[in-house]
């Protein structure tokens, strides 16, 4: 015996230091992105100075050093960009065959891919997620998102949305920080491939990689007007969906926005999909490839530091496995590398704002104060910048905050079940509805559990995966409407 | 340094099929996915330089032809115990593997060099021989000095369900097999599944084995990323239940330094960094070891030294 304890004893959730392997520092070169000391809006083609004059700094969160000045678009502002897209929409861009069309967003896409190393960079530096994430989902899957639309361009007479089925108009469109680049693809590339222009406000601590894709839009030599980014903040975004001049409102964001924005837009006849919130459910059943599941779960809750909408934010463990399966879970989330996000072998980045940060500590607060039991990965946080270890809850109540609300960091909430009709019941006991994950090698269970869970995606033996020809959004307070896909064309066409 | 806890011999095929049957399944999407996340591993400068030298320690400097002559077996024992005879500092390998009748040839050229005398026995590569013909293999094997025995399982039992054959030609083999350390070949790329890589693993593991290893070399697919993970995995699992070391050893298909530097980081994420040990973790391989010297010589001059300044061997 070489007097080792098993997994789960004395040494359980030590990092394995001393390894002959140790990872040598392997950072992604910054020199690719050449950041501007301002930056102003694009509108009509144009990047020209807000009429506000104000400005607002976007930081680099894992370091904590300013980034750049981004203007903070007013009325007068948002009154151009809609205007702009207004004439876009109907002296160009309308009536142009979905051919063309369609050529345009090749382009786009194409040139996202040529420029996809300096695109991953700058969104790790503004955003804090790690660049293997950006460089190997973020990038990647925004390009497809243009490619798979450039090919429904001119053929949207074959979605099942009526023979010929019309552009809704200019579309008002507010995207998150979790993946700034990747949101905006999903709402510009089948707005665009529809027919209509879009007015688009990145997030306000996220916003280099929409300014960049301005850029791209000027380079593709897209028509002027037929995509605007106004920034800015709140008020900023306010602004937009509130102006008369939209047709069609798509936000993604917090399920408390959302509401404000459903007001806002309640009875003015505008069409809106709102994307919010989750509290995914992840069911590991005892007859899950035990593995296989440990890595799903991981995957789940801590890519992307746990700011993913859809993450599996709830782990429910069938109890006859829950010990052993908890001993592989800690077991495996000590392995991953928090650190510089610009390394290539880091998993976990930085939290990407200090409020976020606030939020998550007050909520893993509040579940250690509500008497659930938490376990943190013994890695050792950065002195500068905002992070928080990937953490564990065990012993949690349905009753627990961390339970039934979004905390949208990497903190994962564990509650045990006896029985699938138990485990369907608690999977679907929150007032969201946007993802699910099933691990279970019996086809018949998998699918009875998918059938009975109340969410827009339900994962059978896998997690966050995506592709643009899958619909995705959410039941109840998750919001409505659908995006990517077949499903997701409705909402951009009459 | 490892001692293998071999498990009682189990009462019936029937008993042992429960157990293999028990295991938890494996999902080989899932094991596609963590193989090429962890495939994505930067492994540079300093960590490269490490990676690449234990690798060199590593390498089972295989030749397993039927053109094979003892001139070929001294020729690769010398490569063996200075690979880079311009570079002294380049460590030797961990064995020489070769068939039983040239074990005798090779324990003569290496003599006194710490590298390790390999033989296959048991009717390499297909299994297919009487019992008392593997195991008259095996003696002669170590009678003449191997150190290391890599059996084959027979496949052909393990897929029609006779768990109990193959588990109990493992042990008799390891009886016949003394001092010297067994290394158990499941032919992964004949079993097909991954739940079968599992099984056969631990078939291996509790039968006795100090090793287990993927392939002959002579059945394409061998030694996939998907296939060493699991492996990785089982022995990894064993050590958590019984607190017991088995080593793992991927053969045929690694070729190049970047290929072995995956497993490296594999060995160091799934099973864990003991088993960054010669003693725990061999690579089977021939052409391999050039790459290692070409991508270590560069790393320490700056420049790439054309191929004919590396020995064929």
């Amino acid at each position: 015996m070489d007097g080792r304890p098993p997994a789960g004893g004395a040494d359980a959730g030590a990092p394995r230091t001393g390894s002959p392997l140790e990872y040598a520092p392997a950072p992604e070169s910054r020199a690719q992105v050449v950041l501007e000391p301002g930056y102003e809006p694009f509108i009509d083609g144009e990047f020209a100075p807000a009429k506000t004059g104000e400005y607002l700094t976007t930081w680099n969160p894992a370091t904590g050093e300013p980034l750049a000045e981004v203007a903070v678009c007013g009325e007068a502002d948002v009154d151009r960009a809609v205007a702009a897209a207004r004439r876009a929409y109907e002296t160009v861009w309308r009536d142009m065959p979905g051919a063309e069309r369609g050529k345009y967003l090749f382009r786009i896409a194409r040139i996202i891919q040529e420029r996809s190393r300096e695109i991953a960079v700058l969104e790790t530096l503004d955003n804090g997620k790690p660049i293997k994430e950006t460089r190997d989902a973020d990038v990647p899957l925004a390009a497809a998102h243009f490619f798979y639309h450039a090919g429904w361009a001119d053929k949207l007479a074959y979605a099942g949305l009526g023979r010929d089925p019309r552009p809704v108009g200019v579309c008002a469109q507010v995207v998150p920080w979790n993946f700034p680049l990747l949101m905006l693809a999903w709402k510009i590339a089948p707005a665009l491939a529809a027919g209509n222009t879009a007015v688009l406000k990145p997030a306000e601590t996220t916003p280099l990689s929409a300014l960049l894709f301005a850029e791209i839009c000027r380079e593709a030599d897209l028509p002027p007007g037929v995509v605007n980014i106004v920034t800015g903040a709140g008020e900023t975004g306010r602004l937009l969906v509130g102006h008369p001049g939209a047709d069609k409102v798509a936000f993604t964001g917090s399920t408390g926005v959302g509401r404000g924005i459903a007001r806002a837009v309640a009875g003015t006849g505008k069409r809106l999909t709102l994307e919010l919130g989750g509290k995914g459910a992840n069911i590991v059943y005892d007859d899950a490839a035990v593995d296989q599941a440990v890595e799903g779960v991981v995957t789940g809750i801590f890519f992307n530091q746990g700011h993913v909408c859809c993450a599996g934010s709830r782990l429910l463990l069938q109890e006859s496995i829950a010990e052993e399966f908890l001993d592989r879970l800690r077991d495996r989330v000590s392995l991953l590398r928090l650190g510089d996000p610009l390394d290539k072998n880091t998993d976990i980045g930085a939290i990407n704002s200090a409020a976020q940060l606030e939020r998550i500590r007050e909520l893993a607060a509040a579940g250690e104060a509500e008497g659930a039991e938490a376990w943190t990965a013994p890695c050792a946080l950065p002195e500068r910048g905002n992070w928080f270890p990937p953490t564990v809850f065990t012993g949690v109540t349905q009753a627990h905050r961390i339970a039934r609300e979004e905390i949208f960091g990497p903190v994962l909430s564990v509650l045990t079940f006896r029985t699938p009709d138990e485990a369907v019941a608690k999977a679907n006991n929150t007032p969201y509805g946007l993802s699910a994950g099933v691990w279970t090698e019996k086809g018949s269970r998998m699918l009875w559990t998918a059938q009975r869970l109340r969410a827009g995606v339900v994962w059978s033996n896998t997690f966050n995966e995506f592709d643009p020809a899958s619909p995705f959004g959410g039941y109840k307070e998750s919001g409505y409407g659908r995006e990517g896909g077949r499903h997701g064309l409705e909402a951009y066409l009459g | 340094m490892q001692q293998t806890a071999i498990a009682e011999a189990p009462a019936s095929n029937r008993a042992l099929r429960d157990f293999l049957h028990g295991l938890p399944g494996v999902d080989e999407v899932g094991v596609a996915k963590r193989a090429a996340g962890l495939a994505t591993r930067s492994v540079k400068t300093t960590a490269k330089a490490a990676a690449i030298d234990l690798a060199v320690r590593m390498v089972d400097l295989t030749t397993l032809e039927g053109a094979d002559t003892p001139g070929k077996v001294r020729a690769l024992a010398a490569k063996a115990r200075r690979p880079d005879p311009a570079d002294p500092s380049a460590p030797p390998v961990a064995a020489v593997c070769v068939y039983s009748d040239l074990v005798a040839t090779a324990v003569q050229a290496l003599r006194g060099s710490g590298v390790a005398v390999a033989s296959v026995a048991t009717a390499f590569p297909a299994g297919r021989a009487p019992l008392e013909a593997k195991l008259a293999d095996t003696r002669r094997a170590v009678a003449d000095g191997a150190a290391e025995i890599d059996m084959v399982i027979d496949r052909g039992a393990f897929l029609a369900g006779d768990y109990l054959k193959v588990d109990e030609e493992i042990r008799a083999v390891k009886e016949a097999c003394g001092a010297a350390h067994l290394k158990v070949i499941l032919e992964t790329g004949e079993l097909a599944t991954l739940d079968n890589v599992r099984r056969a693993s631990w078939l291996a593991i509790r039968a006795g084995a100090d090793f287990i290893k993927t392939s002959t070399g002579k059945v394409s697919p061998a030694a996939t990323p998907q296939t060493v993970l699991v492996m990785l995995q089982a022995v990894r699992e064993h050590r958590d239940r019984t607190g017991a070391l088995v080593g793992v050893k991927p053969a045929g298909g690694i070729r190049t330094t970047k290929d072995a530097v995956r497993n490296l980081v594999m060995v160091n994420e799934i099973a864990g960094p003991e088993w960054l040990d010669p003693a725990l973790f061999r690579i089977g391989a021939s052409s391999l070891l050039n790459d290692l010297l070409m991508q270590r010589t560069r790393l320490g001059t700056g420049t790439y030294p054309g191929p004919d300044y590396f020995t064929i061997d």
